[in-house]
C-alpha cells in the first residue's frame, strides 16, 4: 500500500491534488486504485479544457469497472500524462508519482481549504470501512 | 497437378464433428445453472422456436402491404395489448431492438413532451444502484446525470432525492426491483416527489420477472418504461437472437411514441400508420426485431395470466430460497425480502486471499455458469445471482452445495480458487492483459 503523502489535498471521491508554484497536479488515490483493481484504459479531457470544482472531467476504466473522474478544484487543463496511454498500470503502481492524470492552472488556490488533509481523508476512509 | 484437386476437402461428417465439438465447448441454458444477475438466464422454451418458424411469420416481407400482413399485425398488436396489460400503462412500441434502445426512445420521448412545455430541462436523476445503460441513454439525450444515493437498507435516499429533484430534473430513472434484489417499496413517494418537482419517472423494467402478474408500474405512477422481452419472456439472449425492448408509456406520453404505430380501422382490420405529428420518429427499420416478438407473444399466451404469475412467484421464492440456504456462508450486504435476485459479496473470503472472481472461477468446475461480479457498484467484490423460475430445488440445491464447498476450499486451500477454472478446455484468462494490450485480427487500413 502507497502511503497517502501529506503534501496532497484529498476529496470524499477519492482524487488528490498537489499544488506546485500554482500548478495543481491530479490524480486517484491508493485507496481509490485499490478498490477499482487492474486499471486498463484512463480517458483524460484536451489541453486548454476548464473545468468548476466537482465537474467530471475524466473517466478511468478497470477490468471492473468504468468510473467517472471529479475534479478536486477549478482550472484550465495545461498538461495531461501521455504515458497512461500506454502504460495504465502507473495508476495502479505509483498513484500519486507516476501515475498523475492531469495538471491545471488553478483558478482559485483558495479552493484547497475545501478540501480534506491526509488525517481527514483517512479518518473518513476508516468511517466508511466501518460503514 | 496432383490429380487430386477434384477431391472434397471436408466430408459432411468432418463438418457435422466440427460443428458438434465446437457446441460442447459452450455453456448455455440448456446446459445447466445460468445464474447470471440482472439478466434473467431463464430457460427458453422451445414451442417458442416452433411458432417463430411458421411459414408464415417466417416468410413475411416487411413491405408487403398491410392487407397481406393482418396476421403478422395481429401478432405484434395482441403483444403490445398484453404488454400494456402486464405493466398497466397506456400504450406501447415494439420497434426497440433491445433495453437499452428502450430506455433511449423512452428519455426522447420525455424530452420531446418537456420541449413542449417550453423547456427540455437539464438533468436526470438515476441512483448509485442503477445499470450503466441508464446514465448512457439520458447523455445520448443531452441530459447532464446527477447520482442519487441509496440509504442503508439499499434503497433510494428519499431526502437525497428531494435534494436533487429541483426545477432542472427532467426525470428519475429507476429500476424496480433495484439490482439488489429489493423492490423499491417507497415508489408511490419517489413518483410524488418527481411529479411534483414536473419531471418524469422513468422504469427500467429490466427486472420486471419478479412483478408480472402481482404488481404494475402504471398503477405506481410510472410514465414509461421498457421491458426486456429477452429477459422476462423468454426469448434468446445476445449470440442467441436478437433482443426486444418494447417501450410503454403513459397517456401523456402516447403521441410520442415512434412511428409507425399499429392501429385499428374498419372491420377490426390492422394497419401501420405513420400519422403522429408528435413523434418521435423511426427508431428502428419496419416493426423491432419481429422474430423475437413471436416468441414472446408464444411464452404469454403458454403461460396465460396464472402462469406469469406464478413464474414470478417462483422466481421470488428460489431467489429467497438461495439467500436463506447461503446467508451464512457469504456475505448480504444488503438484507431485506429479496425479489427475482440476492447480491452476495466476498468480503468473508477475501481474507483468505480469494475474490469474488476467484469463486465465481471456481463455480465453472462445479459446472455453473458465474453469476453476475462487481455489480452493482455499491456493493464492493458483490456476487449477483438471479436463479429464474426455471430452477428446481434440486438444481438450486446442487448450487448451495458447490457455494459451500468452495467457501470451505477458501479456508483450506486457496491456490484451488486462484488458479481456478481448472476443468475447462481453456484455463484462466488474464482479463488485464485482454484489456490492455489485446491481439486483434483487425488491423488498421493504412
Amino acid at each position: 500500500m502507497a502511503q497517502n503523502p501529506e503534501d496532497c489535498h484529498y476529496t470524499k471521491e477519492h482524487e488528490w491534488i498537489r499544488v506546485e508554484d500554482g500548478t495543481g497536479v491530479i490524480g486517484i488515490t491508493d485507496h481509490a486504485q485499490s478498490s477499482l483493481g487492474d486499471v486498463v484504459y484512463v480517458e483524460l479531457p484536451g489541453l486548454g479544457d476548464t473545468f468548476e470544482p466537482g465537474e467530471i472531467f475524466g473517466n478511468i476504466e478497470s477490468v471492473k469497472a468504468v468510473s467517472e473522474l471529479f475534479m478536486p478544484a477549478g482550472g484550465e487543463v495545461v498538461e495531461i500524462n501521455e504515458d497512461l496511454t500506454d502504460s495504465p498500470e502507473l495508476v495502479n503502481t505509483d498513484p500519486y508519482n507516476d501515475g498523475w492524470l492531469i495538471k491545471i492552472r488553478l483558478s482559485d488556490e483558495r479552493e484547497m481549504e475545501a478540501l480534506l488533509s491526509v488525517t481527514d481523508y483517512e479518518e473518513y476512509l476508516k468511517e466508511e470501512k466501518e460503514k | 497437378m496432383d490429380g487430386l484437386a477434384g477431391m472434397p476437402e471436408l466430408s459432411e461428417v468432418d463438418v457435422v464433428r466440427h460443428f458438434t465439438r465446437l457446441s460442447t465447448w459452450n455453456y448455455g441454458v440448456d446446459t445447466g445453472m445460468y445464474p447470471l444477475g440482472s439478466c434473467t438466464m431463464k430457460y427458453n422454451p422451445k414451442i417458442n422456436e416452433v411458432v417463430a418458424r411458421i411459414a408464415g411469420f417466417a416468410h413475411q416481407h416487411p413491405l408487403a402491404p398491410a392487407e397481406a400482413s393482418q396476421g403478422s399485425l395481429l401478432v405484434l398488436k395482441l403483444f403490445e395489448e398484453a404488454l400494456c396489460e402486464i405493466t398497466g400503462m397506456t400504450a406501447c412500441s415494439l420497434q426497440p431492438a433491445a433495453g437499452a434502445q428502450g430506455e433511449l426512445t423512452g428519455m426522447m420521448m420525455i424530452r420531446a413532451r418537456l420541449e413542449e412545455r417550453g423547456n427540455p430541462r437539464r438533468r436526470v436523476l438515476i441512483p448509485d444502484s442503477a445499470h450503466g445503460t441508464n446514465p448512457a441513454s439520458a447523455a445520448l439525450c443531452g441530459y447532464e446525470v446527477v447520482t442519487v444515493g441509496s440509504n442503508e437498507r439499499g434503497l433510494v435516499d428519499l431526502d437525497g432525492l428531494r435534494r436533487a429533484a429541483r426545477e432542472d430534473a427532467a426525470a428519475l430513472m429507476l429500476t424496480n426491483p433495484n439490482t439488489l434484489g429489493l423492490f423499491e417499496e417507497q415508489i408511490e413517494e419517489i413518483v410524488r416527489i418527481v411529479h411534483d418537482a414536473g419531471g418524469f419517472v422513468y422504469m427500467d423494467g429490466a427486472n420486471m420477472n419478479a412483478l408480472v402478474g402481482i404488481a404494475r408500474p402504471g398503477d405506481m405512477g410510472i410514465d414509461v418504461m421498457h421491458i426486456n422481452v429477452h429477459k422476462t419472456l423468454s426469448t434468446p439472449h445476445g449470440g442467441g437472437g436478437p433482443g426486444a425492448g418494447p417501450v410503454l408509456v403513459s397517456a401523456e406520453l402516447e403521441p410520442f411514441l415512434p412511428v409507425p404505430r399499429i392501429v385499428r380501422v374498419a372491420d377490426d382490420r390492422l394497419e401501420a400508420s405513420v400519422d403522429a405529428p408528435r413523434s418521435v420518429g423511426r427508431v428502428r427499420a419496419f416493426f423491432g426485431n419481429f422474430g423475437v416478438i413471436v416468441r414472446g407473444l408464444a411464452y404469454v399466451a403458454a403461460n396465460g395470466p396464472e402462469g406469469l404469475r406464478e413464474i414470478a412467484e417462483t422466481a421470488v421464492l428460489n431467489a429467497n430460497y438461495l439467500a436463506e440456504r447461503l446467508g451464512e456462508t457469504y456475505d448480504i450486504p444488503y438484507r431485506g425480502a429479496f425479489m427475482h435476485e440476492v447480491v452476495f459479496s466476498d468480503k468473508w473470503q477475501r481474507a483468505c486471499g480469494v475474490t469474488n472472481a476467484d469463486i465465481a472461477k471456481r463455480l465453472i468446475d462445479y459446472g455453473f455458469h458465474p453469476p453476475t461480479m462487481s455489480f452493482p457498484l455499491i456493493v464492493p467484490g458483490a456476487l449477483m445471482v438471479e436463479p429464474t423460475e426455471s430452477n428446481g430445488r434440486e438444481e438450486l440445491d446442487i448450487f448451495v452445495d458447490a457455494m459451500k464447498s468452495i467457501d470451505r476450499e477458501a479456508r483450506e486451500n486457496p491456490s484451488i480458487l486462484t488458479g481456478a477454472p481448472h476443468l475447462t478446455r481453456i484455463g484462466r484468462l488474464d482479463e488485464v492483459a485482454a484489456a490492455r494490450r489485446p491481439v486483434l485480427r483487425w488491423k488498421p487500413e493504412t
